[in-house]
């Protein structure tokens, strides 16, 4: 039985006989009913697949770039997940990250301001961003995907627009001399060396989100809101979710998320590109849907979406580690997800057989 | 942290770095609800109270003082329309169009400019541009077959058409006057030769756009002169950290390659990057340029850049066509005109932090 079944079910009304949700399940069991079980099994085959077919895989170094790649996407794709599981989509996700990065970039510059004061501005910006995508849908009932398909193209444009407005040219000028930068660095971009081994800082932030993700969906009320409202909407407002309230804090999760890593892009390469970015809000969406998650909401998990952005960034630089001929490569990347994807779905299946 | 909020720099005044010391701190203002307006004025607060950068940033910006103003030609006013394939935000098509504007401005022409990296939108953009009687017209031709039919109704219909940037071999077979750029594989040999005076072994060519023609080009020049091996690498160039790491991740795995050949200049900082991480000792060269890339050459991070002039490709461009109707000239004998590749070193720098500042490099 999944999760979602268990918060719709504790909020409707008591039938009659034993309480389905006091029986005593066995741990196996328990642990065959997660959502994440099929991608971890997949990320599991990936991830033997790779360490023969590339022989410096296995190398602590190199398994710490696959890692930053998968965090990379994987901060992204938790908050995505938590919002693909309360039922929508955000398609302006991928510039959303970008467009942080330039506020707080133009900001600091244009004021010759501490950066830690545009990186504070763009906290807000981003937010503000969110709440208006998760007002504007809450509003207008229209889809998610029309909603932010609009937000996605108009930051687009905003991105350009305003960099070009003005900075003059379309790439922020850098702010590596700046006050605070180094500082900011150390917290966004900064890596930490473990037993020789090189560990960048978006690791960490990733860990955390993912724990800070299942707790709350686990843990608490509002997880159980999400749930809810991915499960249904209307039956979930009647009794008594607020809708509203819980699909504006996913976009602002995801604003939050997009934040963290528009500052890791800034401290990292310390100038922007003001047209990257495009075409990345899929890259969260796979990841949280090899994760797991269903596209029609209601089910899924956050350690899903870490293992799928992870099955992601293996898959993506294995093939790099493994010299395949290049022309092929995105060839073998979407064969390699879709067979992952697969393993997942299969898994799962005999999961829910075995019930 | 100095405590005054500085305005933008004016190019004479002078910096003024003394002013009252605020003492507003931005606990004060915090409430104990912290909603969006308190949120803000706590910013705010911050952005006056600590705020300001003592390094870098506007405040340390010196205007340029390139060469713009003068007084224009008395030839009657013409209008010049470009149509380019650039993509939304790229920093060389600024740098074409900050030519072809200067041109302009010298040649008294109204120059118009578009851009659509689709091949079909891109013609459906040159023909708007006939549709409103341009006297001339500088068109990319880097998907030749969607702009042709387009290009030869324009030289039907007697307006004359420059090609520049990509597409050369097939300018004088749309009829265009000429053609004014680099030819790719010019410069990548140029590159291969760059790399043998090195004594460089084995290269990697990175590529930020898989079937790129221009970029596939670029690679089988340094092929053909560089004596060593070339690879390519294809990486997603619009995704900063994931190029890192796809280069990062060759590095890792290929100790022999001693050289990395980026082909665009956002590429070069991230190549950089991916080498150190990677703990290689990978010598990088790049085509193009940039700021960053200066920066890069300056602090001896990478060793070389190839830069193919795009302030020329836009100047001449529109020049050429001023030239063509004042006085029927045309450039080049039916051969490209071209631009580049010309090299730069750590030694180019001073002139290139100054060129490149004011984007005309």
């Amino acid at each position: 039985m999944s999760t979602a079944d268990t918060t719709v079910k504790s909020t409707g009304p008591k039938n009659g006989g034993p309480d389905e949700r006091l029986v005593h399940r066995s741990p196996a069991r328990r642990l065959m009913s997660r959502p994440e079980l099929g991608a971890v099994v997949g990320a599991a085959a990936v991830f033997l697949f790779f360490s023969f077919a590339a022989d410096t895989f296995l190398r602590a170094s190199s398994l710490s770039t696959v890692l930053y790649a998968s965090s990379t996407i994987g901060i992204m794709a938790v908050p995505v997940a938590l919002l693909m599981i309360g039922g929508e989509f955000d398609l302006s996700a991928g510039v959303m990250v970008v467009s942080s990065a330039l506020v707080s970039s133009m900001f600091s510059y244009q004021m010759t301001a501490n950066v830690w004061v545009g990186v504070g501005v763009s906290l807000l910006v981003t937010l503000a961003i969110g709440v208006f995508n998760g007002f504007l849908l809450t509003r207008t009932k229209l889809p998610s995907f029309i909603i932010t398909l609009g937000t996605f193209f108009m930051l687009t444009g905003l991105n350009l627009g305003f960099t070009k407005l003005i900075g003059g040219t379309v790439s922020t000028k850098s702010i590596a001399d700046m006050e605070g930068f180094d500082s900011a660095r150390t917290l966004f971009a900064s890596h930490l060396s473990v037993g020789g081994v090189d560990i960048q800082v978006t690791i960490l932030w990733w860990i955390g989100l993912v724990a800070l993700a299942t707790w709350i969906l686990l843990r608490t009320r509002a997880g159980n809101w999400i749930f809810a409202v991915g499960g249904g909407s209307d039956a979930a407002r009647a009794v008594g979710v607020p809708v509203t309230k819980t699909k504006i804090g996913l976009y602002m999760g995801v604003a939050l998320a997009a934040w963290i890593s528009g500052q890791h892009l800034l401290f990292s390469y310390d100038a922007i590109q003001s047209g990257d970015g495009v075409g990345n809000e899929f890259l969260y969406i796979i990841a949280a849907a090899v994760g797991g998650c269903l596209m029609t909401g209601g089910y899924g998990s956050a350690i899903g979406a870490a293992v799928g952005a992870f099955i992601f960034g293996m898959a993506s630089k294995g093939i790099v580690y493994a010299q395949w001929n290049p022309d092929w490569y995105k060839f073998f990347l979407g064969a390699m997800l879709l067979l992952a994807t697969l393993l997942n779905a299969w898994v799962r299946k005999r999961a829910e057989a075995t019930k | 942290m100095r405590s005054t909020v500085r305005k933008p720099r004016t190019i004479t005044g002078p910096r003024t770095t003394t002013g009252p010391r605020t003492t507003i701190e931005p606990r004060a203002v915090r409430t104990r609800r912290t909603g969006p307006p308190a949120a803000l004025v706590a910013v705010a607060a911050l952005a006056l109270a600590a705020g300001c950068s003592g390094s870098g940033g506007k405040g340390a910006e010196d205007k340029p003082s390139g060469g713009t103003g003068g007084r224009p030609v008395d030839t009657p006013r013409m209008t010049i329309g470009m149509v380019s394939h650039a993509g939304e935000g790229d920093t060389f098509w600024d740098i074409v169009r900050n030519g072809a504007e200067q041109a302009a401005r010298k040649d008294n022409v109204k120059f118009l400019y578009a851009n659509d990296k689709e091949g079909g939108k891109q013609a459906e953009l040159v023909q708007s541009y006939l549709d409103q009687k341009v006297d001339g017209l500088i068109v990319t031709l880097a998907k030749p077959q969607a702009l042709a039919a387009v290009v030869r109704k324009a030289v039907a219909q007697g307006v004359p058409v420059i090609t520049i940037n990509s597409g050369g071999q097939f300018s004088a077979a749309y009829g265009a006057l000429t053609h004014i750029g680099q030819d790719e594989k010019v410069a990548g040999r140029a590159v291969g030769e760059e790399l043998n005076r090195r004594g460089r072994k084995k290269a990697l060519c990175v590529v930020h756009e898989q079937g790129n023609v221009s970029l596939e080009d670029r690679c089988a020049g340094v092929r053909a002169t560089f004596s060593g091996r070339v690879e390519n690498l294809n990486v997603d160039g619009t995704n900063a950290p994931a190029s890192q790491s796809s280069v990062q991740a060759r590095l890792q795995s290929d100790r022999e390659a001693d050289a990395v050949v980026t082909l665009g200049a956002p590429m070069a900082a991230i190549a950089v990057k991916a080498r150190d991480e990677a703990g290689s000792k990978a010598r990088i060269g790049t085509f193009d340029l940039n700021p960053s890339v200066v920066g890069l050459l300056k602090r001896k991070d990478i060793d070389f850049a190839v830069d193919q002039q795009p302030y020329l490709q836009g100047y001449e461009a529109v020049d050429l066509l001023w030239l063509h109707r004042a006085n029927g000239n045309v450039l080049g004998g039916g051969q490209p005109v071209l631009t580049g590749p010309a090299v730069v070193t750590g030694k180019d720098v001073p002139k290139l932090e100054e060129y490149t500042g004011r984007g005309t490099r």
